[in-house]
């Protein structure tokens, strides 16, 4: 999903007017009753009520186009879980979750709200504390209220969000609207208790364990209640899906009409991440992941129905930063305890402020853009290019530095945002330089470019003999005002026949959670 | 005999802790253990150990057999 869909409606009108509607953020302005439950998607004219357009437009887990700009922490004061999911394994530090008191930190509600203070001092971006774990959330509501109450006391200006399974949410809708937090994801792999069977193994359930298909129902009982009575009180909802191969990949089509019809502002269709190390049943059963098309194709066939998220890292019950990048090493409880916090609101106002202003003239220059494309012959191709962005929508990162690629899908219809590849783990296997080029070859496999800021001589030619056009002439520019120029210039040179247009492979989705180097 | 916990394989996640009714359960040294003179092995409260029922890890809350069996007295039971 993306905000930025309130330009797209806008396009039609004066520039003058789209930037006054912004800066009053209004967003699209009216809230008529459009087919979907909201707005948000990456394309078509949405609506999107004010109110809603005010609790998005600055969460970077919530729009596309705010996590270019805004960051996002999570405090991991929620160790305990009251269900058990054949992804996770609370024995390691992995995928969805850090294990408490290994690699990161539990925190008490105090630390975690001193953390938030240092942090926000520290990144004036930063807008929004998920409270996301490694447990769930609501198996621990005394710790998690209590943070929630913490913050908004010393830092009210700040976005409350919490993830959750759902066993307990029902139990909790009334305190989590009394807290304010506007924000809740719930964790939805199905609807059928049958195939929730071959997900969770068991739940912890008034008192007893509970397994099997019996398990799977009361889960999904009260994950549909729970969503229900958030979007009652209207407390935004996304839903997120794990993507299993074999098990819930074609059930997850049916998973989003029962969230949709629920109220659910936002789906997430996340690829398993499985491997053997990992511990998990799913990793030591050797149950796959998807690749990067399975997952687009299953993302692109929900898009109908309601708004997908597709920016989604996965990251940790401690990550702090830029989705996409991890700062949470600079904030161990060790640091923060000595640093001195001021929490200057006006300061991160100003800040935000300036954001805001750096968001208009990206979305100006892409409207711009997009008027010439809309000129141009209309076109069948489709195409995928990486982006290496450091944030702030640019192409500011250097080839070799990138972290992750961002994929956006080029049409005639503009540039669209479709996901992120990772290639920051060129560590794993102790391979060399030249195999890390390989490692990022094949996970870009897919697109017909890729825009850099900066690129060396060596992975520029590799880059050409592997059919991937490595671009540095829109060198810290806009990225999807770049992305539709080069389309543009694409779309001639096909016409020319200068280069013939093939259809690409498929690309890896590279598994591991985000820490810092 | 009482529970314990094996502290090698607990991950420190507390959830045995807000479920023991006896408050027999806390952290200590980073990982949490069994008081054995507060534990009751749930008789008189649960069908199950509520430990052993909410570990995500197996075989991690089991029976101390170096102690004595729990004896329930009078109503406990």
């Amino acid at each position: 999903m993306d905000d930025s869909s309130n330009f797209e409606f806008a396009a039609a009108e004066p520039l003058d007017d789209i930037m006054q509607k912004i800066a009053d953020h209004k967003g699209c302005g009216t809230s008529g009753g459009s087919g979907k439950s909201s707005c948000g998607t990456s394309d078509g004219p949405d609506d999107m009520a004010p109110e809603i357009w005010e609790k998005v437009k600055n969460h970077p887990c919530y729009s596309e186009e705010a996590h270019h700009h805004y960051a996002r922490m999570h405090v991991a004061v929620a160790p305990a879980c009251n269900i058990q999911c054949n992804y996770c394994n609370r024995k390691y530090d992995c995928a969805n979750e850090s294990r408490p008191g290994v690699v990161s930190e539990k925190l008490t509600p105090e630390q975690a709200a001193k953390k938030v203070l240092a942090v926000a001092s520290t990144i004036p971006q930063m807008t929004v504390l998920g409270v996301a774990g490694p447990g769930d959330p609501l198996a621990n509501p005394a710790k998690t209220f209590k943070t929630f109450e913490l913050i908004s006391q010393t830092a009210p200006d700040i976005k409350l969000c919490l993830s959750t399974n759902g066993l307990a949410l029902p139990d909790h809708v009334d305190t989590i609207a009394k807290y304010n937090v506007d924000h809740v994801t719930i964790t939805v792999n199905m609807v059928d208790p049958e195939v929730g069977a071959q997900i969770y193994p068991w739940i912890f359930w008034k008192n007893k364990r509970v397994t099997g298909i019996e398990a799977a129902r009361i889960l999904t009982e009260r994950q549909m209640q729970g969503l229900e009575m958030l979007t009652e009180r209207g407390i935004l909802c996304k839903v997120n899906s794990v993507m299993i191969p074999g098990i819930n990949d074609k059930h997850l089509v049916e998973v989003n009409r029962a969230v949709k019809s629920r109220g659910a502002f936002l789906h997430n269709i996340m690829p398993l991440i499985s491997a053997p190390e990992h511990g998990t049943v799913f990793g030591l059963t050797g149950q796959r992941g998807p690749t990067a098309q399975e997952l687009k194709a299953l993302q692109d066939s929900c898009e109908g129905e309601m708004n997908m998220m597709r920016h989604c890292r996965q990251c940790r019950a401690d990550a702090v930063g830029l989705l996409g990048e991890d700062r949470s090493a600079e904030f161990t409880t060790e640091k923060i305890m000595e640093m001195e916090v001021s929490y200057d609101l006006e300061s991160r106002q100003a800040y935000q402020n300036a954001v805001e202003q750096e968001r208009l003239a990206k979305v100006a220059a892409k409207n711009a853009e997009l008027e010439t494309l809309a000129a141009e012959e209309a076109s069948d191709i489709k195409i995928l290019v990486a982006v290496a962005t450091k944030g702030q929508g640019r192409i500011n990162e250097h080839f070799g530095h990138a972290k992750e690629f961002q994929v956006y899908e080029l049409s005639s219809k503009g540039a669209k945002f479709v996901g992120h590849r990772r290639v920051d783990l060129y560590c794993q296997g102790g391979y060399g330089e030249e195999d890390s080029l390989e490692t990022v070859i094949k996970a870009i496999n897919d697109c017909a470019a890729v825009f850099v800021a900066k690129i060396g001589h060596c992975p520029k030619d590799e880059l050409t003999a592997a059919g991937i056009e490595p671009i540095d002439q829109y060198a810290f520019e806009f990225i999807e005002q770049s992305a539709i120029a080069y389309f543009k210039d694409y779309l001639d040179r096909v016409k020319r026949g200068e280069i013939a247009h093939v259809a690409r492979g498929d690309a890896d989705i590279r598994q591991g959670a985000y820490i810092s180097a | 005999m009482t529970y314990k916990i094996v502290a090698s394989q607990c991950t420190s996640c507390s959830a045995c802790e807000a479920e023991c009714p006896n408050v027999a359960i806390s952290e200590k040294n980073g990982t949490f253990v069994i008081n054995p003179k507060k534990c009751t092995e749930c008789i008189g409260y649960f069908d199950v150990a509520q430990c052993v029922a909410v570990c995500p890890v197996d075989d991690t809350c089991i029976i101390d057999t170096s102690l004595p069996r729990y004896q329930p007295t009078g109503g406990a039971a």
